[in-house]
This record gives structure tokens, sequence and C-alpha cells, in this order.
């Protein structure tokens, strides 16, 4: 503490100079902490992958529908202990903006298929009792200001009733959470029972969307999904099952390989970075080379001017890493905010956190060095007299 | 008086690329404690060589010196970085304060290096400060001084921790006379008053009035025995 001053004075010697570099690693770490959460938001599918949980979809297509009696016979298959299925409503509620995901499930096997999600006890058994019985997200309920009790008008695009109609409408029993991050950032939803959606709807009476399978022994989830696809081969609705978080990832590069992405933009940023600091710090401690051999003169050892350079490097990282890390935070409400709730929530992590605060130290470190080096080897007759 | 500097044979060579440049031939001279000695010769006698030598900022070729009963020339450079903190004060011709800081926190400089809490430091610069005539300038930055108050800052700096010998290299040159004059009285009263030892570089005539003593210097060695003002 007692060298901060001597530090704070020697960082901002020539302030616009300080302030514009200090900008870039603002903006820089801003970028960071907001890719950062835009992954996290994408890989949140693939994190809250249980991995005792199978996914089996139609073999050709995701969207080609399976008949709700495979239920049954993948109950039957070794090492399956549960199996629930959700078909996709395709929802809009008002209008065409407010779209979110809808699943017609059996309530009882779905929510104990995913403990995760929280739900009053009182609720659940209301939605597992109620025919035309809903529960929402809590993200999406208090976006929409909805309350337990209350009718859920929406539509469909994809399923109408038997009147022609594509307008539903719900009771809304009860509203699921999650405690984990990762995982409230997938409900964003809401769960119909199937029970009403099966007997109301034109077609596809006795079909599903998907299953989900819970087995006892993940080391045995490629056996189990083998198992399961040969049981129905050749049958007019062949099934590939995967684990859940294999489905999760594969499906989330249907978009693209952000991980991938959010790195490479990431590493160019972080090596203009490194070039313009470091080249900012080399100059800056140039300048003060009859500075620093003043300080080795009034007895400062070599170690010690070494170490304040570095911390100078160290200081000017924390300070534009703090900042843009916590201008990265404070955009998120917005971002969420403006992403209408169609998109998992944005949110910065402890492990960005931690990575931030690696990237600080080795950033400061490499841009630190040399100059820190430099100012170790400094001859104090030699700086003074000008050589 | 007791000697406390003492230099017995000292050599300085300087390698300048293939060149070897011998500045100092075989330097004795005996320093008393509280005396106040000028150096003076031509440039390129050595002088400035001979004063950094005392001052422990470089480290002779040959000879040994030997400040307060300590061999300074063996000491390794950490040892003479400490030393240095604990020994000398350092005035220059171009007073080398750090622009950053305000004369206060130039002055507080040499203390960063002592266990005194910051109270203590501020207050011991504070009194530095007083002592050279400027402790209403504490809060302005070196450019918002004059060259004589720079270097007044510069010497209350020298003094904070209380050294036993004040090292300073043509600490006028950059000076008007009025100015030289204040500057060269303050510190012929920290010499009779306060008992500092005082090894001063000028090629002035009239600084090296204000000395005890005279020695000359010409390429590289003593010319005839020291002269008393």
């Amino acid at each position: 503490m007692r060298y901060l001053p001597l530090l704070w004075a020697g960082l901002f010697r020539k302030k616009t100079r300080t302030i514009l570099t200090l900008l870039s690693i603002v903006v820089a770490f801003a970028l960071f902490g907001l890719l950062q959460a835009v992954e996290v938001a994408f890989e949140s599918g693939a994190d809250a992958a249980d991995a005792k949980r199978l996914l089996t979809t139609a073999r050709y297509s995701i969207i080609e529908p399976l008949p709700m009696a495979y239920q049954r016979r993948i109950e039957q298959v070794p090492g399956v202990v549960g199996v629930a299925y959700a078909d996709w409503f395709g929802a809009k509620y008002q209008n065409e903006s407010n779209a979110f995901p809808v699943f017609a499930v059996d309530p009882t096997r779905y929510l104990d298929m995913y403990p995760e999600f929280t739900i009053a006890r009182e609720q659940r058994d209301a939605f597992a009792k109620t025919r035309t019985g809903a529960v929402a997200g809590k993200r999406l309920a208090d976006r929409f200001g909805w309350r337990v009790g209350q009718k859920l008008p929406i539509s469909s695009e994809i399923h109408p009733k038997t009147d022609g109609s594509l307008n539903w409408e719900f009771d809304l029993v009860g509203i699921i959470d999650a405690d984990d991050p990762a995982v409230r950032g997938n409900t964003d939803m809401v769960l119909i029972n199937v029970a009403y959606f099966d007997e109301a709807r034109q077609s596809g009476r006795g079909k599903t969307g998907w299953y989900i399978v819970r087995i006892d022994d993940s080391t045995q989830a490629r056996a189990i999904s083998a198992s399961i696809d040969t049981l129905f081969m050749n049958s007019p609705d062949e099934t590939k099952t995967q684990p859940e978080k294999e489905f999760a990832i594969g499906f989330a590069k249907q978009i693209g390989d952000i991980g991938a992405l959010v790195t490479r933009i990431l590493l160019a940023v972080f090596f203009t970075i490194l070039i313009l600091t470091g080249n900012t710090m080399a100059q800056s401690i140039r300048e003060r080379i009859p500075e620093l051999a003043i300080l080795k003169t009034l007895g400062f050892s070599d170690g010690k001017v070494t170490a304040l350079v570095l911390a100078e490097a160290i200081l000017l990282l924390i300070l534009g890493g703090a900042i843009g890390m916590g201008a990265a935070v404070a955009a998120m409400p917005a971002l969420n905010g403006s992403t209408g709730g169609r998109f998992p929530p944005l949110f910065v992590g402890p492990e960005t956190w931690l990575l931030a605060a690696a990237i600080v130290a080795v950033v400061a470190l490499v841009i630190g060095l040399p100059p820190a080096l430099r100012a170790n080897r400094l001859k104090i007759v030699d700086a003074l007299s000008g050589h | 008086m007791t000697v406390l500097v003492q230099i017995r044979g000292v050599i300085k060579v300087y390698q300048r690329g293939r060149e070897r440049v011998e500045v100092l031939h075989g330097i004795d001279l005996d320093i008393p404690r509280g005396d106040f000695v000028a150096l003076m010769g031509p440039s390129g006698s050595g002088k400035t060589t001979l004063l950094n030598l005392i001052g422990g900022l470089d480290t002779p070729t040959g000879g040994s010196i030997v400040v307060q009963d300590r061999r300074i020339d063996r000491l390794s450079g950490g040892e003479l970085a400490a030393w240095r903190a604990a020994h000398v004060g350092f005035v220059f011709q171009f007073y080398n304060l750090l622009p950053a800081l305000s004369a206060q926190r130039n002055v507080e400089l040499p203390l960063l290096l002592t266990d005194l809490p910051a109270a203590e430091r501020r207050r011991r610069a504070r009194i530095a400060l007083t002592l050279v005539g400027l402790a209403d300038r504490a809060r302005h930055r070196p450019r918002e001084l004059s060259g004589g108050q720079e270097q007044r800052v510069a010497i209350a700096r020298a003094i904070v921790s209380d050294p036993t010998l004040l090292v300073c290299d043509e600490p006028t040159g950059d000076l008007d006379r009025a100015t030289a004059d204040e500057v060269l009285r303050l510190l012929q009263m920290l010499n009779r008053e306060h008992g500092k030892t005082v090894v001063m570089v000028t090629h002035d005539p009239k600084a090296a009035e204000y000395a005890r003593r005279r020695v000359h210097l010409d390429k590289g060695v003593m010319t005839g025995e020291p002269v008393s003002s």
C-alpha cells in the first residue's frame, strides 16, 4: 500500500495516454465478459445436462414425431429406470413477437425426470390433476406478469384444436424455477398437461416429440442407447438415442460453434491489447529511465524497482479488467431485457471472473516483464548521464 | 575531526566498446566528518566519477573506499543500495525530482524504504521542507516551482532520512547567481548547524568558496593538497 501513490503517479504521468490505454483494456474485458456470458448461455443446456439422462428422437429428424406407445417398451430396456416424453407446441402469446417454448408433457413423469427444476409441492400436484393445467418458468411469468390461478391463452403455430382453432387456453397452476443459474436459463418455457392437449388436438394424437430416458449407470449410456434404438430398428418410426449432453451440444452447434467463435474473437482482442498495452508500457518506462535511476540512487534495490514496474502493469490491467467486467455485468439486465426472454439469461458467473483474473495476470506479466527487466538492469551512472 | 571518508589508490576504468578508458588514476583522499569539500576541475577531470564512487553509485576498478569504517567498494549491489538509503543524500544539477509527485511526496520517497508509518513519513517530510523554506509549497508539483525551489526540494529529499553524507553534483549549475547563492547558503547551513558532511562537485570558483576545503582534479589525478577556504 505504501507504494500505491508512487505507482499511481507513474501510471498517470501522461494522463491522456494512460486513459486511452485503459479504455482499450476496459473495452477488451467488457467484450470478454459479454461474449463469455453468451457462450455460457449457449452451453447452459449442455452444462445442465445429466449424465444419467438420454434423449430419444426420431432417427432422421428431430421434428418427426414418435409413438407415445414407445414409452412402455423403452421402460423395459435393462438399465432404464424412468421415461418421460415431451412434444413441441410452438406457442405465441398475445402477439407474434412473444414466442417461447411450450412442451406437452406427462406432469409427474416429466418433473420427476428433471429434479433440478423447483416447484411447490401443491402446484406440482395441481399440475398432475388438472387436465388443462400448465406451469410456467419464473422468468417468463415475471416477464408477462402471470399469476398462479389465471387463464393462460396461447396460440400454437403447429397444433390446431379439433374445431380448427389455433387458440388454446390453459389454467396456470404453478411456477417452476431452478437454484442453479445455468438451469434457470432453461426454464423460460411453459409445460402443459399432455392429457388435455392430446385429446383436444386435431391431428397427431398418440404421438409425441421425443423421449427423455433416465438410466441407472451413466457408464452404460452408449450400450443402453444402442439397445433402445435396436428395439425400434426397421419399424416405421426408427429412433436415435444419445446422452443428453451430446444432444444439447449438437443442438447448439446447429446454430454455430459459439465456443470456438468466442475464443477466436477474444484471442484477436487480447492479442491486440497485448501489442498495444505492451508498447505503451515500454514507451512509458523508456521515458522514465532517469526517474527509475533516481529511485535506485535513493536506495531502491534492483528488485524493488523491477517490482514497481511490474506492479504498474498489474495495476493498469486490474483497473481496466475490473471496470470492463463491471461494465459487462452492468449491461446484463438491459441485454436480457432486449432478448425478450427468447434467449437463456446472460450472466457473468464465478468461472468468468476467475478467467478474467487469470487473463489480467498473464497479460500484466507479458507486458510488464520486458520493461521491468530493463529497469532491473539499469545502471544508475549510465542512466543519469543519459547513456 | 575523525575521518568519515577514506579513499586509497582508487582507480576507475570504463570500457567504451573496445577502448579501455582509465578515468581515475590512484586517488588518495581523506574527508573528515563534518567537512564541506568542493571537488573542482575541468570537464573530464574525473570529479563526477569520484563523487559517484564516494556516494556508492558506482564501484571502483581498484583501490579502496571506506566510509564510516565500512569498505563500500566491497558491497554487493543490494547492500550498496541499502547503504545509500541509510547514509547518503544526493543533490543533482538538474534536481531529478519525480515530476508526477508533489514536493511533499518527492521528499517522502527515501522514507518509503524505512519502516516508518505514513503519518511519521509525512511529518518528517514537512520538517525537511520547512528547513529548506518550502513548507508552503508542499503540495506543488515540480513544474509549478522555480529552479531554485526545485533544488531546495531536492535538498529536503536528500536530508529527510538524516544521512551522514551529502553528495552534490553541480548543485548550482542550472541556477542564476542569486539563486545559486541561496542554495549554497542552505548547504553551508546544513554543514555548519546540522553537522552534515558535504562533498560537492563544482567548476564554479564562487560556489567553491562556500566549502571549507577545495580539492582539484585534472585528468584523473589530484593536483596538490586540498586547499582550505
